[in-house]
């Protein structure tokens, strides 16, 4: 019997077929023609055609956030790939596993400057997790194998595999042989945290009078949400979360503090700073979070629980570092506070508790209405309240990514998306795509300005043709409004190219693509707009929302001051 | 304060380039580095001289290792080690003066004229870091020279302490 034989193009769908992919996110183009014959000519796994390719590693990105599953890109060499240059940095600095197929000119042309020719892996190498050169059409189902492992397990984040157009032809055949319980010699991410440390972790943490748990994305990458709030009742301690980590704990638990950072709440930033020990879980000290480093936090200890070494004492210093996945380490804190007799009912933290209720009366996400202009608070909360706190949230970046973070409660881990790291805009609308695709029977809405969408506003016509039918609300302050802010706040009020002086009717552009167009521009109306938004199921909303476009983002941390040095309101200092 | 850090990585394509990558995407310095096979085929050996703080030292040494590639890391300054670097360094020898003296330093300093030209000695030198730019300063002043290379700096563990894949 003659073992059946399949082009590269072949082996990589059947490949993909055999890990569960569902959808590929991609673009086609002459160094990947084969690999789009051989989608053509199969019904496993769905592939859909975006406008652009940045969008495309959006895409897969949302749908990986929402999902937990490895979001996979196909582009075309030469400018395909670098338009998916922007989409990797995301997904790398926020940890998201996603694997991109990248298209090549064929070997032997390599290095010629050939047609559509880059060295994407080269490109590429400072945003990834890991890349590879494919070389032969045996190796293929190997490498797609590899590339799976490696961007979902440890701390996990993009992988690039080049395709070069002569490994993928009919011509070039090799069996169907993968291996997929992937062993890689260097790469043996740490698991569970030293037990030593855990101990020390415990005799801290049972020792603490002010302790704070502050966690990230990584409760969220690694499904820890459950056991977080486990942990957190039992202990019953103030729990944070960063931008990225929203929805670890829900947003309406009484523990919750609200989020840190520079545009945190004000009882989040005040626990922070008065700390005796802070329990970090899958969170990175990142420069938003922690102000000026030399005075974050200077009486507290610091266990600081991460998968990635690397991300230990970077930028602030761990008395107790633990290096190990964050859901194995909870459950070993938990066993150790058993071993230790740590019991519930202590109520270790009751004077610290009355500290931060004082705080918490700060009220610091209070804002002024008015009668005549719509505030971007009032949007979210109506967003909040016509999806009953249970839609999933993207953003593009901006204020009104903060006032989304802000006042929309998330309860659920992955119910919040945003691109926290890269700070990306143009992220929020493509994401929001990923997620409808994954999940077409929930509420999908992407929050967005008039500076952002149109960042990937060419999507709207992917979302006619694959009917995704997301919610776009806009708050539409006619300017860029954090840049705006920050002109306000420390550039002399100087508007520097942050103002959008020729806007489209966002109305007409979102009929023109086949989709509904509403505009709000008076509070009276707000509510209506939004339920009525929500209601229509089987077309894409856009709400145009007109804001008050001299509304800035508060509480916000003064600039090189410590954690909790903040403005509350305008001229009001915490 | 100055680093030699041994790597052993894959020996794949790519991968040299991953860490030098590193190296200026994180703003490490690099003072020299030396990469070649070991006597397994499909592992690299890289020895990098760097200078940084112990912080700095930490993150070079955690990054390195994230890398999926590096199999594995050592700082060889933090312990008892050997290190080499090999000079070549040709210099003007026009008469009997400067000849006399390029090979009574090169002897001094237990190196080997490799090669002579009609004007032009070439001398080759092993040794740490010190006793290569002792050399050549030396020899700076007794004639000119023409051209130098160094290999960078290679180095090991001494004792029973080796970097092996397993």
């Amino acid at each position: 019997m003659t073992v059946e034989r399949f082009s590269g193009a072949e082996l990589l769908i059947k490949a993909l077929a055999e890990l569960d992919v569902e959808y590929i996110f991609g673009y086609p183009g002459g160094s990947v023609l084969d690999i789009y014959d051989a989608i053509f000519r199969q019904d496993d796994v769905s592939h859909i055609l975006v406008r652009h390719e940045q969008a495309a590693t959006h895409m897969a990105d949302g749908y990986t956030r929402a999902t937990g599953r490895v979001g996979v890109v196909l582009a075309t060499s030469g400018p395909g790939n670098t338009n998916c240059i922007t989409g990797i940095a995301t997904a790398y600095m926020d940890s998201i596993p996603m694997v991109v197929l990248a298209g090549q000119v064929a070997s032997s042309l390599i290095g010629g400057d050939a047609f559509q020719e880059t060295d994407i892996v080269g490109c590429s190498r400072p945003i990834v997790k890991h890349s590879f050169n494919c070389r032969s059409v045996a190796e293929l189902p190997n490498v797609v194998a590899k590339a799976f492992y490696l961007a979902a397990t440890g701390r996990p984040g993009p992988v690039v595999i080049e395709l070069p157009k002569d490994i993928l032809i009919p011509d070039n055949v090799a069996p169907y042989v993968m291996n997929k319980d992937v062993k890689i010699r260097s790469y043996n991410p740490n698991v569970k945290g030293h037990s030593k440390q855990i101990k020390k972790a415990v005799e801290t943490i049972v020792k603490a009078e002010r302790l704070v748990v502050y966690t990230g994305g990584g409760i969220i990458i690694a499904d820890a949400a459950e056991q977080l709030t486990a942990l957190v009742e039992r202990l019953n301690a103030p729990c944070t979360n960063t931008l990225m980590g929203l929805g670890g704990i829900s947003g309406l638990h009484d523990n919750f503090i609200g989020m840190l950072g520079m545009h945190g709440s004000a009882e989040a930033n005040k626990a922070m700073a008065n700390a005796d020990v802070i329990l970090a879980l899958g969170a990175r000290f990142d420069d938003r979070v922690t102000n000026k480093v030399e005075k974050f936090c200077p009486n507290a200890k610091i266990i600081h629980v991460d998968i990635d070494p690397t991300s230990i004492s970077k930028t602030v210093n761990a008395h107790i570092p633990i290096v190990g996945l964050v859901d194995v380490v909870i459950g070993q804190l938990d066993k150790e506070l058993d071993a230790v007799g740590h019991k519930a009912s202590d109520n270790q933290f009751n004077i610290w508790w009355d500290e931060i209720n004082e705080w918490r009366k700060l009220n610091s996400f209070s804002y002024e209405t008015s009668s005549e202009l719509i505030k971007p608070q009032q949007v979210i909360e109506s967003v909040y309240k016509h999806t009953n706190g249970d839609a999933y949230v993207t953003s593009d970046v901006g204020q009104h990514q903060m006032f989304a973070a802000q006042y929309y409660p998330f309860k659920k881990p992955r119910q919040w998306i945003n691109s926290g790291g890269l700070g990306t805009m143009g992220f929020g609308f493509p994401a929001a795509m990923g997620v409808k695709v994954a999940f077409p029977d929930s509420h999908v809405v992407c929050i967005t300005g008039d500076g952002s969408i149109q960042m990937n506003i060419q999507e709207l016509g992917t979302c006619l043709q694959y009917n995704i039918p997301v919610v776009i609300v806009s708050l539409n302050n006619r300017s860029l409004g954090m840049v705006r802010q920050w002109q306000d706040m420390i550039y002399g009020g100087r508007h520097s190219s942050s103002y959008m002086d020729s806007l489209p009717d966002f109305i007409k552009l979102a009929e023109a693509y086949g989709h509904v167009g509403m505009q709000v521009n008076h509070p009276d109306e707000l509510d209506g707009a939004i339920e009525k938004a929500f209601a229509i199921k089987d077309r894409l909303v856009f709400v145009d929302v007109l804001v008050d476009e001299n509304e800035h983002v508060y509480p916000m941390q003064m600039r090189f001051g410590a954690v909790d040095d903040m403005w509350l309101k305008k001229g009001v200092k915490v | 304060m100055r680093r030699i850090i041994s790597i052993l990585l894959e020996n794949e394509p790519g991968a040299l380039s991953r860490i030098v990558g590193l190296f200026s995407q994180r703003a490490f310095n690099i003072e020299s580095l030396c990469v070649a096979e070991t006597e397994e085929p499909s592992l690299s050996r890289i020895t990098i001289s760097t200078y940084g703080d112990d912080k700095v030292l930490e993150q070079i040494t955690k990054q390195v290792n994230k890398l999926v590639d590096v199999i594995k890391v050592a700082n060889l300054t933090e312990r008892s080690h050997i290190e080499r670097e090999i000079l070549l360094i040709k210099v003007l020898a026009m008469n009997d003066k400067a000849r006399t003296e390029v090979k009574r330093i090169t002897d001094i300093f237990r190196g080997d004229i490799i090669d002579i030209g009609k004007q032009i000695y070439t001398v080759q030198l092993t040794g740490d870091d010190d006793k290569i730019s002792a050399f050549i300063k030396i020899l700076s002043n007794e004639t000119e020279i023409i051209e130098v290379v160094r290999s960078g700096t290679v180095g090991i563990a001494r004792g029973e302490k080796a970097l092996r894949a397993n």
